[in-house]
């Protein structure tokens, strides 16, 4: 790899900004060529959370977006001590994401380019979510389930891509969820998927039943959002028939459906399906580590499923917290970083953004393995 | 399937535990079961035992539904291409509920394993030649008769399994076995070609592994059955593609009456790939 030689031979440190959903993130990374260190000195994150049954409209978030930028642009570059002028480049969400939120951060990254004179690089969200997945984790060449608001993709290196084995045919896993919060009203804060996994974890007395939907390394979420639907439905029926006729005036045989029931049966049967799809594309690459990124990544219920199918396989799984699986600058200042260091930067009249971006469209000069 | 972690002690499904003459021999570990080499009744028919063990990571009630599911499915397709006369295993026994399906055993060797030995041969006697034996297998060389002649044979398999409904869902050179001829299955008039491969490509086509299979008519599904099989194909055998589109096809629009309607839309999944852009 060739250096940009311009740094003095320093520590090369960069600016990410994130906005493809309802999270506003800026991180600021700093790699030392020489040791091969890499050092998270700022990851600063700001959410839009709308009211429980509702989910976040594209107009809102990028006004969202625009009214907190400065502030948490400061904030980050004051958490890290860094001066604009120690920067090597201004990282931005390039896509895929929401077009109004993505406009809002690009249009913010571009003007701080100007202001400080640092050249954009225009990143990959879903490039970012894996290569700051394999920075913390240390893992060298896993199978990706990238799992998010907006992504369902199995994943595997080969050759200089990203290369998608398996993904979602409509909509995303955390789509799903998020959606599906929203029929039950629960709250949006922190996250929907989070405050579903704690209804969960009081669940399971019963397995409801729905469907499943795996085609080879594919798999689809939507008919299972509508079958939920449906038992949510059945549910607020009975709510209403207890209330007006007394406990006990339920049909015989009929299953009392709960909140905390209908959430456990929720995780189990979507996590169980990305578990076999990330399974048999560890079959097809003869794999047996795995990575899991993506805001749904933080769920514990599908960390431990992972973990035990792939220690079944004799091998294990790899996940971040929060901090790093939810969206955020860092991963957007680490990819970006990683590619600036190959010699890429986006020039300004190129930098866009796109809604759809898909992660075997990115060159990986970074990796030659 | 492939693999490379250590090969794992994985406990026995208890119908191999009973005293038998031969000890089963486990044949592989993909991701959905495990192959076992057994036998079936007597010590002298051989039988596949695909067994699909419980995974503990899935709620019980939730495995035992797939689990059967999936078996039951499985052993439904593989008597539909049996009794249409579509040469696959024949189902010897079925246990949904202990997960294990008992198939005939298929003799010889996957036609990937074929493939790639003929051609490395090929590229021997090229390089003993003085030629450089990267050349591409164009099917014109007199020598390429044997491949050619194989290719042919696989698109009529194929065809005969749309033919009856029948979508295979996982197509691969590996899911293709080379059964020699024999009793009852004698080679067609003009199933020898005469080429250099010494009866390495020799064989009745026989398709295994219905695991992902399904019962379908549709052109599309059919389509993305053969765009499945081209992208395995040309990914295993990269120096053999441009006889996938020449022969397979020829070969496939004789087999029967929708097949040109499936070509044309094969061209249409190959414009727009097997994946979408979509949405972040």
């Amino acid at each position: 790899m060739t250096k940009p030689t311009n740094t003095g031979g320093g520590p090369l440190i960069a600016l990410g900004c994130e906005g493809s959903a309802n999270k506003l993130g800026i991180g600021i990374i700093s790699h030392d060529p020489t040791t091969g260190k890499t050092a998270v000195l700022a990851n600063i994150r700001h959410t839009f959370v709308s009211p429980p049954g509702t989910g976040f409209l594209p107009k809102d978030t990028a006004k969202h977006h625009r009214t907190f930028f400065a502030r948490i642009a400061l904030a980050a570059l004051r958490a890290a001590k860094v001066t604009p002028s120690q920067l090597a480049c201004i990282c931005y969400t390039k896509g895929p994401g929401m077009g109004a939120p993505l406009q809002s951060v690009a249009v913010a990254a571009r003007t701080l380019s100007l202001l400080w004179d640092r050249p954009l690089v225009g990143v990959n969200h879903c490039v970012g979510h894996i290569e700051m997945g394999r920075e913390i984790t240390g893992a060298t060449n896993p199978v990706v389930l990238y799992v998010s608001g907006g992504n369902t993709q199995v994943i595997a290196y080969a050759e200089q891509r990203y290369r998608i084995f398996g993904e979602t045919l409509d909509i995303a896993v955390g789509n799903c969820l998020d959606r599906f919060a929203r029929t039950l009203a629960i709250s949006n804060d922190p996250a929907p998927g989070y405050n579903i996994e704690l209804l969960a974890r009081k669940g399971g007395a019963v397995l409801l039943d729905l469907p499943y939907a795996v085609k080879g390394m594919d798999c689809s979420f939507s008919g299972i959002l509508g079958a939920a639907d449906i038992l949510a439905a059945q549910m607020r029926a009975q709510d209403k028939i207890l209330e007006t006729e007394g406990p006990g005036a339920l049909k015989e045989g009929e299953t009392r459906i709960t909140p905390e029931d209908l959430c456990f049966s929720l995780q189990e049967t979507v996590y169980a399906m990305l578990v076999e799809i990330t399974e048999r594309a560890m079959a097809h690459v003869g794999s047996a580590q795995v990575l899991i990124v993506g805001g749904v990544g933080c769920n514990e219920r599908l960390q431990a499923m992972m973990g035990s199918m792939a220690a079944e396989r004799g091998g294990s799984v790899y996940a971040t917290d929060e901090r790093f699986c939810i969206d955020n600058g860092i991963m957007i200042a680490h990819a970006g970083l990683l590619a600036y260091e190959t010699g890429f930067v986006t020039p300004l009249a190129e930098s866009t953004c796109t809604q759809r971006f898909r992660t075997d469209e990115m060159l990986i000069k970074w990796r030659d393995d | 399937m492939t693999d490379d972690t250590e090969p794992q002690q994985f406990p026995l499904p208890a119908i191999l535990t009973y005293p038998s003459s031969k000890t089963p021999e486990l044949i592989t570990q993909g991701a959905e079961g495990r192959l076992y080499k057994t036998t079936y009744l007597l010590p002298s028919v051989p039988c596949a035992l695909k067994y699909r063990p419980p995974k503990p990571w899935r709620h019980p009630v939730l495995d035992a539904r797939l689990t059967r599911h999936r078996i039951l499915s499985e052993a439904r397709v593989l008597v539909k291409c049996r009794r249409e006369g579509v040469a696959v295993p024949a189902v010897y026994a079925v246990d949904e509920a202990a997960g294990w399906l008992a198939l005939e055993w298929v003799a010889g060797a996957p036609v990937r394993v074929g493939v790639n030995e003929w051609l490395r041969r090929r590229r021997d006697s090229e390089r003993a030649a003085g030629r450089g034996g990267d050349a591409v297998v164009t099917g014109d060389a007199p020598g390429d008769a044997d491949l050619v002649a194989l290719m042919r044979r696989i698109a009529g398999a194929l065809g005969r399994m749309h033919k009856v409904g029948i979508v295979h869902g996982d197509l691969t050179t590996s899911n293709m076995m080379l059964r020699p001829w024999g009793e009852g299955r004698e080679r067609p008039a003009n199933g020898h070609a005469g080429g250099q491969g010494d009866g390495l490509l020799e064989g009745e086509i026989v398709l295994i592994d219905f695991g992902l299979a399904g019962q379908s008519t549709s052109d599309e599904d059919r389509a993305v059955d053969l765009y499945v099989l081209e992208r395995a194909f040309a990914s295993t055998h990269p120096r053999a593609e441009a006889l996938f589109s020449t022969v397979l096809e020829s070969a496939y629009r004789e087999a029967f009456k929708q097949a040109p309607i499936v070509l044309k839309k094969l061209e249409e999944v190959r414009m727009r790939g097997r994946k979408r852009s979509m949405l972040g």
